[in-house]
């Protein structure tokens, strides 16, 4: 019979299956850190149970590590919230007494799980990957499924390598068209969720298919698929190609050699089956697209970046005025007359490399408006920083007015001191305008990293397109 | 985990959709880590006027008597009334926690967001998804006026109210789970052969993905 990627891989892990359709589903890759995980580790001990398979695991903090370059400097000991540094250090204890590997403060691949992984090569191609935060459909990118859990999970697959789960329904969103100069996978996954809206693929898994997909860079994909939890879908998925494997041809973690060739005639059948049904189709072209720009505190609050702040009509009625009252905008209001106090590019969704190289593009030879009172570029991981660094991309930033952070998720949940004060209107490249996601009171809106630095440098929304 | 049979209490209704994790606890408070102490917590932007951190007790803080849990007649409700896709974003397990910890027993919705709701049955809180329509119809009573007085009986999947019984569906294994107080983790190392046996298979068809096992 004719499968969908994401059943390929649900069969291929399935342990056993009841009859009400409970499963066991066997998990290659677990990855952990400082802020879902103590409680799982404490149950652990409770119930005096052992860790299932040690190579199953991969930690690392990042939620709550400071982005202060100095602050950094003497590592755990020197991050000065107390309760932050007791949550890292836990983190460490655990890694130790359990014997499972660590990427910790201190270490060049330490990162946003979510950017490590992938850069490891700990992420594969036809996996199944968990871990204690929602992005962690990220992974999909790479035809691996990938699911965030909650804390009781993560005790539960360190406890048997199992996750106990039911079959999710199969949701196709197909991608026509290419996109323009100047608008990128951001743009298109916001896109996206505003026609699906929030609750749109509850229930699914989505393959993300179509031109558009497949002209994208790896970086590009997990973007797209890391927004797919926006949705509400379980996980995201991109079917496996040569620009999947090009990218983890060579990791630290991934097969070489002999075991390289038979993995890879095996990941060339990751794919939806020509002839595969699926429970639900979106189709979306994408030809002229400008780029986009959240409004609200909903990541369905999405308009084109020459658009305005729709009127509180229809079925959303209470929730637009609800939005903005708490956003402080008018309906009809254009986005490009909002005023920005913070800018903010990082969090798994885009803090890669690529990300980074845009940002520096558009900031090149210009100057961060002076109504601007921090704009921080965040990268996600050790290697990014140190890359970003190396090509000489950090020094245009900083030359340009942008701070250069320590890697971490920093403003993107503001767990540390790195957030926005009241009242404060910030062009974020992260995935959620949540109410007081970015800090109490504080107002978010999502752009992709062109528009969040040309924003910076306006002081104010504008079409980034013509920055770069 | 708590065993959930039947539950009869106060619905308290919370009118609004696509209540998202980071309200129901705010991030600062998941610094903690433990698996208790987030009840004061619970929507802590809503209930109270002042930012709120660790360590401040209700007692410093300002409270937002607006707020439907602060209102008098609510106090004691151990049934949460919610709008769509509750619980949706981040896959925080501390917001059951701290829905928990304030007294509540279970939720009831016309929908819940996928993690949210897996995150309910590991902590004895049962998520009810009723008709789009039951659920307004709580509501309006709710809103009107009236103390909406809510039996859930697990067993027979049933939610009472005033001459109302509501249905609604979960899975076998759930409701095992939930009604034996179960736990889920001991069950599944019930079955330690066979996610062996399928270990082994496994790592013969896909060896590399055991590269870092020694
Ligand atoms: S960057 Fe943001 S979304 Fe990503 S893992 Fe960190 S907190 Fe979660």
């Amino acid at each position: 019979m004719a499968q969908t990627l994401y059943d390929k891989i649900w069969q291929d892990h399935l342990v056993t299956e009841q009859e009400d359709g409970s499963a066991l589903l066997y998990i290659d890759q677990q990855l952990l850190h400082e802020v879902t995980s103590p409680q799982a580790f404490e149950g652990l001990r409770l119930a005096d149970r052992s860790v299932w398979r040690i190579a199953g695991n991969l930690a690392t903090p990042d939620h709550n590590v400071p982005t202060d370059p100095k602050e950094r400097e003497t590592g755990i000991a020197g991050i000065t919230d107390l309760i932050a540094r007791t949550q890292v250090s836990t983190l460490d204890d655990n890694c130790r007494a359990f014997n499972i590997e660590q990427y910790d403060i201190h270490d060049k691949r330490q990162g946003i799980v979510h950017v490590m992984g992938p850069e490891q090569g700990a992420t594969l191609p036809g996996m199944t990957i968990v871990c204690g935060d929602s992005h962690t459909s990220t992974h999909g990118a790479f035809a691996a499924l990938a699911q965030g859990i909650g804390t009781s999970e993560v005790e539960h697959v360190l406890a048997s390598q199992c996750l106990l789960q039911r079959k999710t329904k199969n949701l196709a969103v197909r991608i026509s068209g290419e996109l323009g100069h100047g608008v990128y996978a951001k743009d298109l996954v916001l896109k996206i969720i505003g026609e699906l809206g929030t609750a749109g693929a509850t229930g699914h898994t989505i393959e993300f298919m179509g031109e558009a997909i497949r002209n994208l860079s790896m970086e590009g994909r997990m973007t797209v698929c890391n927004m797919a939890i926006e949705a509400g879908a379980r996980a995201g998925l991109v079917a496996f190609d040569d620009v999947t494997a090009a990218y983890v041809k060579g990791r630290p973690l991934a097969p070489s050699g002999e075991l390289w060739d038979q993995a890879l005639a095996y990941w060339r059948t990751l794919h939806s089956d020509a002839d595969a049904v699926f429970d639900t189709q979106h189709s979306i072209d994408v030809t002229n697209m400008a780029p986009q720009v959240s409004w609200g505190t909903s990541p369905e609050m999405v308009v084109a970046i020459d658009g305005v702040v729709p009127e509180p009509v229809g079925a959303k009625e209470e929730g637009i005025r609800n939005a903005c009252t708490y956003m402080d905008l008018q309906p009809g209001q254009k986005m490009t007359s909002i005023e920005l106090d913070r800018i903010f590019i990082g969090s798994c969704t885009n803090a890669r490399i690529e990300d980074i190289r845009v940002a520096a593009q558009v900031a090149k030879g210009r100057k961060v408006a002076s109504s601007i009172t921090q704009a921080m570029v965040v990268p996600g991981s050790g290697l990014v920083k140190a890359q970003a660094e190396e090509e000489g991309l950090a020094q245009i930033l900083v030359d340009a007015g942008f701070e250069w952070r320590a890697p971490g998720c920093s403003m993107c949940l503001a767990m540390n001191a790195d957030k926005l004060q009241p009242g404060e209107h910030c062009a974020s490249t992260s995935n959620r305008n949540f109410e007081g996601r970015q800090g109490h009171n504080g107002r978010t809106h999502l752009v992709s990293p062109a528009t969040a630095a040309a924003a910076a440098i306006a002081g104010h929304f504008v079409d980034s397109r013509e920055f770069v | 985990m708590t065993p959930f049979t039947t539950h009869t209490g106060l619905a308290v209704p919370l009118d609004r959709a696509n209540v998202d994790t980071d309200q129901i606890i705010p991030k600062q408070f998941l610094k903690s880590i433990r698996r208790t102490g987030f009840g004061d917590n619970l929507f802590d932007a809503w209930r109270y006027h002042d930012e709120g951190d660790m360590g401040k007790t209700p007692n410093d803080r300002e409270i937002n008597s607006d707020f439907i849990l602060n209102v008098p007649r609510y106090q004691g409700a151990s049934v949460l009334l919610a709008r769509e896709n509750f619980g949706c974003g981040s896959s925080r397990e501390h917001a059951v926690w701290a829905l928990s910890e304030f007294g509540f027993r279970c939720v009831i919705a016309p929908s819940f967001a996928d993690i949210f709701s897996n995150n309910c049955f590991k902590n004895g809180v049962l998520p009810i998804v009723l008709a789009e329509a039951e659920v307004v119809a709580l509501f309006d009573r709710a809103l009107a006026g009236e103390d909406v007085q809510v039996a859930v009986d697990l067993a027979a999947q049933t939610v009472s109210s005033g001459d109302a019984v509501y249905g609604f569906d979960i899975t076998e294994q759930r409701k095992h789970s939930l009604l034996n107080g179960l736990d889920e983790i001991g069950a599944t190392l019930a079955q330690a052969e066979s996610i062996k046996t399928f270990e082994g298979s496994y790592k013969q068809r896909r060896p590399w993905t055991f590269l870092r096992d020694v």
